[in-house]
């Protein structure tokens, strides 16, 4: 897919334009357009490998692109990260955190990079750790909790500065139900006050009834973005991903698996 | 099943190294390494037996126990050496028991250590080749000892495994594992001391050796660790009864390990992992006592982390042992106190040298400090600071101590200073060198002192580089230290100790300074580094 060259939309909450990685032979993002309308939520999916992680990298400033720009609401990022980071809250996944330190620790450790001070610091993490469900842990070593409160931890920690634009790479991977319904809910007050949320996910069900934007990606590529209702176009979203990324299989075979057949 | 696991192991090996180049050097020259001591080793033992294979035996039983022995406890401490087939990656496959055990038995012996091992058994045993019947014994006891290294190693790991599973139980063991290591050195200082002390008039090695040789060997002899290589002794003595009791130790050990290994492993396979107590730490700690800003959130995290993660605290664990360690060199080689005074310098290069690779010890928590857009400075001296208020009043009362114990008030400024030096000069080079020169290190969590495999080139010379550059650094404090203690002038001592504290100041600004403009300029690529390790 070849672009004319649009500038970047400065009003956006991200504006990537032409985002290109490359790891040894393996060209993981191939030139990736994609406006982030500040104000929206916004999903985005795609099959495994697809490049979403590295494109989300890309645009948060944890890997220098080979090509291409990023701006959060229209400072370029890879120029300007002093002034870009603080607009920023950031959940990557598949990443460590500082987990010898307790809940409480790690996030008043998020909080003070950050620059805030003392006060505020203490009043969010209360704040953050109630809304997570994790007073009562605060004070165990995070390297101790379970997938779905280390999900969690990490969350409160990218949004201990109030940052204008959210992008959460998994949010919701491991976390119970519950605290994912009381996690949307936060999200969506968020994003209803005003700020922009980048969320991706395999959970097109999730995404269908949470967004109101989506991009799917699939081989380092854009293949669609617009409002969750123009790009579903009537069918459900995951009925629309499987038809725009292909590769559904005919469900023949493995009839050895069948062992109703076979026994009684 | 058998076959399948020794294949498996091997397919596991082969995926390795053609995912990293660095693996397969590290493997290659991991293996001529020991190919090399297989070599000096036979050669030693068939021209030592031909010589006289009752010495070369007795040698042989000893090094062979030690060597056992080291099968056994080395993999507690360096736990999950070579868990490419752990056990409990099987819960989930039907396989009898007692084919699993003898699959990972035979698996076990695809490593370079265990190749080493068995070639190195088997190759002494030609010390008896004068005599075929003693050879045969040789080689039946090898084939013991090294089922009795190997299977060793696995009953006494899955023997502990429980208690090694517990987090705690494992942090405490891997920072104590430190004290039998630095104990070796003055172990052996006393033991050659207490054998030339016997001795009476100074005997020569070759002397000394075989005196203490074989009481030793006949001790062994009756252990575990030494009874199959005491065999062929016996059987060349025509001692069959002797001999045939030696086969019983190894052989009902070896037996006896059998069953150990079988029964961790049936009760592994049936418990599952986890379920330890976690840990807790009430309050803030060390962010509720140093300034609420990045530079004093990050001192404060580095803090933290010296005291809880086992990976730091190996390094503060160092510190009250090496004064011990010196004294007993010292005074057991006859050189007396003095060599107190390295100390100072000592110390105060280990807690320098500990944040050479700190971002690398961060591994991808990092990130945090990626996103947030850590200023450098920031970064930088947050790192630095925890060790320097700890090492400097450290280095002062251990400049003080040591000077007082020696007698030699006159070298205090001279400590003072070269140990400030020495610090200041480490860390000002760690902090640029833990912006530059990241290499893998064992990640959070894992035993301190569980090499990264393939990481050692990579290591080597980012250290040496590193050392390098500290030892220019500190050449005029070494030069005035030369000039005083050739000239004996109290001026001279003096000024090292001037030379010494200007040159560890400088270091930490110019270090904090030039580190933190690298810092800042490689903070991706510093995360993307650190990423291909994990």
């Amino acid at each position: 897919m070849t672009h004319p060259a649009v500038p970047p939309d400065t009003t956006a909450a991200l504006s990537l334009r032409g985002l290109w990685k490359r790891f040894g032979q393996k060209i993981a993002v191939a030139g990736i357009d994609l406006d982030v309308p500040a104000g929206s939520f916004y999903g985005l999916v795609g099959p495994n490998g697809a490049g979403k992680t590295t494109a989300l990298s890309m645009a948060t400033g944890l890997l220098r692109p080979d090509f291409g720009t990023a701006h959060v609401l229209g400072v370029d990022l890879w120029a300007e990260p002093d002034r870009a980071k603080p607009l920023l809250g950031v959940l990557p996944d598949g990443l460590r955190l500082f987990d010898r330190l307790t809940g409480a620790q790690l996030l008043t450790y998020a909080g003070l990079l950050r620059g805030l001070d003392r006060d505020t610091v203490a009043r969010r993490s209360e704040d953050l750790l109630a809304a997570m469900d994790l007073t009562a842990d605060r004070d165990t070593l995070v390297v101790d909790y379970s997938a779905g409160m280390t999900k969690k931890i990490a969350l409160a920690g990218a949004m201990i500065h109030a940052p204008r634009v959210l992008v959460l790479d998994e949010p919701f991977e491991a976390v119970d139900p519950v605290s994912a319904a009381n996690i949307r809910d936060i999200l969506r007050r968020y994003a209803d006050d005003g700020g922009t949320v980048v969320v991706s996910s395999h959970v097109m069900d999730l995404v269908q009834r949470m967004c109101t934007h989506v991009a799917v990606i699939a081989g380092g590529h854009v293949l669609d973005t617009g409002t969750v209702d123009a790009v579903r176009g009537g069918q459900s979203l995951e009925d629309r991903f499987v038809d725009l990324v292909g590769g559904r299989k005919e469900s023949g075979g493995l009839e050895w698996l069948r062992t109703s057949s076979d026994s009684s | 099943m058998v076959a399948h696991l020794v294949r498996l192991k091997l397919t596991l090996l082969g995926n390795t190294l053609r995912r990293s180049v660095w693996h397969t050097i590290g493997l290659v020259v991991a293996t001529l390494y020991g190919l090399s001591l297989v070599f000096l080793g036979v050669g030693a033992a068939v021209v030592g037996g031909r010589a006289d294979p009752v010495l070369t035996g007795q040698f042989v039983t000893l090094v062979g126990s030690v060597v056992v022995l080291g099968w056994w406890v080395v993999p507690l401490f360096a736990y999950g050496l070579d868990a490419t087939l752990d056990p409990l990656r099987f819960t989930t496959y039907a396989i009898p028991r007692r084919q699993l055990v003898a699959g990972l038995a035979a698996a076990a012996l695809v490593s370079v250590p265990a190749l080493v091992t068995s070639l190195a058994a088997l190759g002494v045993s030609f010390a008896w080749a004068s005599d075929p019947v003693a050879l045969v014994a040789a080689l039946a006891g090898a084939v013991l000892g090294v089922g009795l290294c190997v299977v060793g190693a696995r009953a006494t790991t899955a023997l502990c495994a429980p208690l090694l599973e517990s987090r705690r139980y494992r942090e405490v063991l891997m920072v104590v594992a430190v004290i039998p290591l630095l104990a070796i050195g003055p172990f052996f200082a006393w033991l050659s001391s207490r054998t030339a002390a016997r001795g009476e008039v100074t005997v020569g090695p070759d002397e000394l050796v075989p005196s203490a040789l074989a009481p030793a060997a006949r001790v062994l002899a009756w252990t575990p660790f030494g009874a199959p290589w005491s065999i062929p002794a016996a059987v060349h003595d025509g001692a069959w009864g002797l001999a045939g009791a030696r086969v019983a130790v190894a052989a009902g050990t070896l037996a006896l390990l059998a069953v150990i290994w079988d029964r961790a492993l049936a009760r592994a396979l049936v418990s599952p992992r986890g379920g330890a107590a976690a840990g807790t730490a009430r309050g803030l700690g060390w962010f509720d006592r140093l300034p609420a800003t990045p530079m004093g959130a990050v001192a404060a995290r580095c803090a933290t982390y010296w005291l809880r993660d086992p990976r730091y605290a190996t390094s503060l664990a160092v510190v009250p042992l090496l004064p011990v360690v010196l004294v007993v060199v010292g005074v057991s080689s006859g050189s007396g106190a003095g060599l107190l005074v390295l100390v100072v310098p000592v110390v105060a290069f280990v807690l320098g040298f500990a944040v050479s690779n700190d971002v690398g010890y961060d591994n991808t928590a990092f990130a945090l400090h990626v996103a947030t857009g850590v200023p450098g400075r920031a970064d930088r001296w947050g790192r630095m600071l925890p060790v320097l208020a700890l090492g400097v009043p450290l280095v002062a009362a251990l400049s003080v101590t040591s000077a007082g114990v020696a007698g030699r008030w006159d070298l205090l400024p001279a400590l003072l200073g070269g140990g400030v030096g020495v610090l200041g000069a480490t860390l000002g080079t760690s902090s640029v060198a833990s912006a530059r020169l990241v290499y893998p290190v064992p990640r959070p969590g894992e035993s301190p002192f569980r090499k990264p495999q393939g990481a050692t080139v990579a290591t080597l010379v980012a250290q040496m580089a590193a050392v390098a550059v500290i030892v220019a650094l500190l050449l005029p404090t070494v030069g005035a230290g030369v000039a005083a203690a050739v000239t004996g002038a109290g001026a001279w001592w003096w000024a090292t100790g001037v030379v010494g504290v200007a040159t560890g100041g400088a270091a930490v600004v110019i270090g904090a300074r030039w580190g933190a403009r690298v810092y800042e300029r490689r903070l991706p690529e510093l995360l993307s580094q650190v990423k291909n390790f994990a």
